[in-house]
């Protein structure tokens, strides 16, 4: 079989994986930034979160250790900056400030643990949920949510993004321009999604010597390879016992 | 250590052993890059069953505890993230793999005669792969795991007669539970394993005995040298093991860039819905299988009728079992047979669309291509016996090509 004809097998096949690969997402969900997703981004967004979310949120797969271990950060800036004054510990998971029976009563719902979130629904569907409340009398908060219809969670960002209506109509706007509040609400989703695989800078920081590791062994592998198989290519008669 | 060794060898055979599975066994020289596949499902089991032994030494298999404690691999157990990405991914690449394989047999008409035998146990060891899969899905206990647990038990519990208490059995009570989790748990790490273990032995057993087909599809072994051996053939030592070592590279380095750098695979082999916890209460949109096992969900879904559906499916899984003799070809190698070789191509697009429908929710917008996939699946071994015995062949060389 010609070379040409080998790599056509193989191009099929491969098409055909990719085909699985890639999924139809025809849904009109906003995207961060590129580049959003660094060390400085999540410290910034575990920051946010400390104060802006987890008030209500817990992160309990996410010890203040790990975390602290993680971005470089020294126990007191993360006493300081990310741990709540209640009295979390240092050693276990972040936990909100109320409590679920309490949270259960102002809001009807406990609200969910938001350690595997964004690998759960998605970077663009987090980064897009914060940005699509909107102000609904009906609703017993006053909000109500876009990409997320009912939901029981009120607009806890209002002082970025000021108040809007459902049509879009700015009602008040925010303290900030919108570029700050897209801006931030980035970091969260960066904090998220590093809450989501701690093990990501980990990977990002061993990656290249393992595959340059891998490579390396290859080359030397295909070197030895061409050497045995010489006398296979050069004299068939000749072979080695 | 030479006095060592003739004690070793007069107490173990393990000079001969060499000598007939190594140094002497003789393979062709043609083998092209889909031949690296067998010696890395090899490795790749091994390392599935090192992994699983440390990621088993961490896992707790109650209701409550399970994706709990699989959570504490990732998050607070040194290098478990490392552990468990390679088991997981390991996974998805093994049947990468196993379909290369596969397809290799089929191109190269290595389920010929005399090779049928290896054909249906290296078969058989897929379908036990699939099983093995399926039990390993259901212990990180994510809320895709439960829901994957009920339709594939309901799937055992639509079985005539014996149906509903072979359920029970597997469940080990009415629902998915803690009782569910510990018994797949002892099956997906001992009793399966070890059986798929054996017959991974006996695959390379009756390999040695026919000896390897190749992409020319000769017999090297019809023509044989002066010092009789095949003179198309070169020891399996050193030949193939340092071209195997190099194969090895290349797969580890394409394992380690998905491990570092996609350990999801953007939700391909690690699904969205296994990172929230199981919930009976919350049933998913749709449950569906993961990428390898979807073609045959695509084509259960293809009949809107449980009992025909499953009906379907089994066919499709069984079908596979007869071509050794469906194929009536005097001619091996799709190299030699253009309409065969085109029949195999438009196969592997087939099962990967169907691969592909089977992931998507079930509208009806997708009725016909499952249905067209379904239908040439099955037709290309239903059509096979017939076409084989009149396509156009080409001539085969006396000796291999390289």
């Amino acid at each position: 079989m010609s070379m040409i004809k080998k790599w056509g097998v193989l191009a099929v096949l491969v098409a055909g994986m990719a085909g699985v690969t890639v999924r139809a997402n025809a849904d009109t969900l906003l995207s961060p930034p590129s580049g959003y997703f660094n060390k400085p981004a999540v410290i910034a967004g575990a920051k946010l979160f400390a104060k802006h979310c987890s008030t209500c949120h817990a992160v309990s797969s996410l010890r203040y250790e790990r975390l602290a271990s993680d971005l470089g950060m020294s126990k007191a800036s993360i006493e300081k900056d990310v741990m709540l004054p209640n009295g979390a510990n240092y050693r276990m998971g972040m936990e909100p400030a109320m409590t679920q029976a309490e949270a259960k009563k102002w809001f009807g719902l406990p609200p969910p643990d938001l350690s595997h979130m964004v690998r759960a629904l998605g970077v663009r569907f987090i980064y897009s949920y914060l940005q699509s409340f909107y102000w609904d009398p009906n609703r017993p908060s006053g909000w109500n949510n876009h990409l997320f219809p009912k939901v029981a969670m009120p607009n806890v960002l209002q002082p970025w993004s000021g108040i809007v209506a459902k049509n879009g109509q700015v009602m008040q706007p925010g303290r900030v321009t919108p570029a700050v509040f897209h801006q931030r609400v980035a970091d969260i989703v960066a904090f998220l999604r590093y809450a989501s695989d701690p093990s990501v800078f980990i990977r990002h920081k061993l990656g290249p010597y393992v595959l340059g590791l891998l490579v390396a062994f290859s080359l030397i592998a295909y070197w030895l390879k061409k050497e045995y198989w010489k006398d296979v290519h050069d004299n068939p008669s000749k072979r080695k016992k | 250590m030479a006095n060592f060794g003739d004690w070793l060898n007069k107490r173990f055979p393990l000079r001969e052993l060499m000598r007939e599975h190594l140094t002497e066994y003789f393979a062709p020289k043609n083998f092209n890059f889909l031949y690296y596949t067998g010696s890395l499902l090899l490795l790749m089991i091994v390392m599935q069953f090192i992994t699983g032994f440390l990621l088993m030494a961490h896992y707790v298999p109650t209701g409550p505890e399970a994706f709990n404690s699989v959570q504490g691999i990732m998050y607070d157990t040194r290098w478990g993230w490392l552990i468990r990405y390679m088991h997981v991914d390991g996974v998805s690449l093994i049947f990468v793999l196993l379909y290369l394989h596969i397809g290799r047999g089929m191109l190269y008409g290595s389920y010929r005669k005399p090779r049928e035998l290896l054909w249906i146990v290296g078969y058989t060891i897929y379908i036990l792969m699939m099983g093995e899969a399926f039990l390993g899905y259901v212990l990180p206990f994510g809320n895709l795991s439960y829901w994957a647990g009920q339709v594939i038990t309901s799937i055992i519990q639509a079985l005539p007669a014996v149906g509903p208490a072979l359920a029970v059995l597997a469940r080990g009570g009415a629902g998915i539970g803690t009782a569910t989790l510990e018994r797949f748990l002892a099956l997906h790490a001992v009793l399966w394993f070890w059986i798929i273990a054996a017959a991974i032995f006996i695959h390379i057993l009756a390999l040695h005995q026919v000896g390897s087909n190749n992409p020319d599809g000769i017999e090297i072994k019809e023509n044989k040298g002066a010092d009789g051996h095949p003179v198309d053939g070169i020891p399996f030592h050193p030949y193939y093991t340092v071209k195997d070592i190099f194969g090895v590279g290349v797969w580890l380095t394409i394992f380690a860039a998905v491990i570092f750098y996609a350990p999801t695979m953007h939700g391909v082999f690690l699904e969205r819905t296994t990172f929230s916890p199981a919930n009976p209460m919350v049933s998913l949109p749709d449950v569906t299988p993961p990428w390898y096992l979807a073609p045959f969900y695509a084509m259960l879904r293809a009949i809107p009728n449980k009992d025909g559906g499953i009906f379907l499916m089994i066919l499709a899984v069984v079908l596979p079992f007869f071509l050794p003799w469906l194929d009536r070809s005097p001619v091996k190698s799709s190299r030699y047979r253009p309409v065969y070789r085109a029949m195999i191509l438009l196969l592997a697009v087939t099962f990967f669309t169907l691969a592909w429908v089977g992931e998507q929710p079930p509208l009806p917008k997708y009725f016909l291509l499952e249905r067209g996939g379904a239908a040439i699946y099955v037709g290309f071994y239903l059509l096979l016996p017939i076409i084989s015995r009149w396509e156009p062949t080409r001539k085969v060389p006396e000796r291999v090509t390289s």
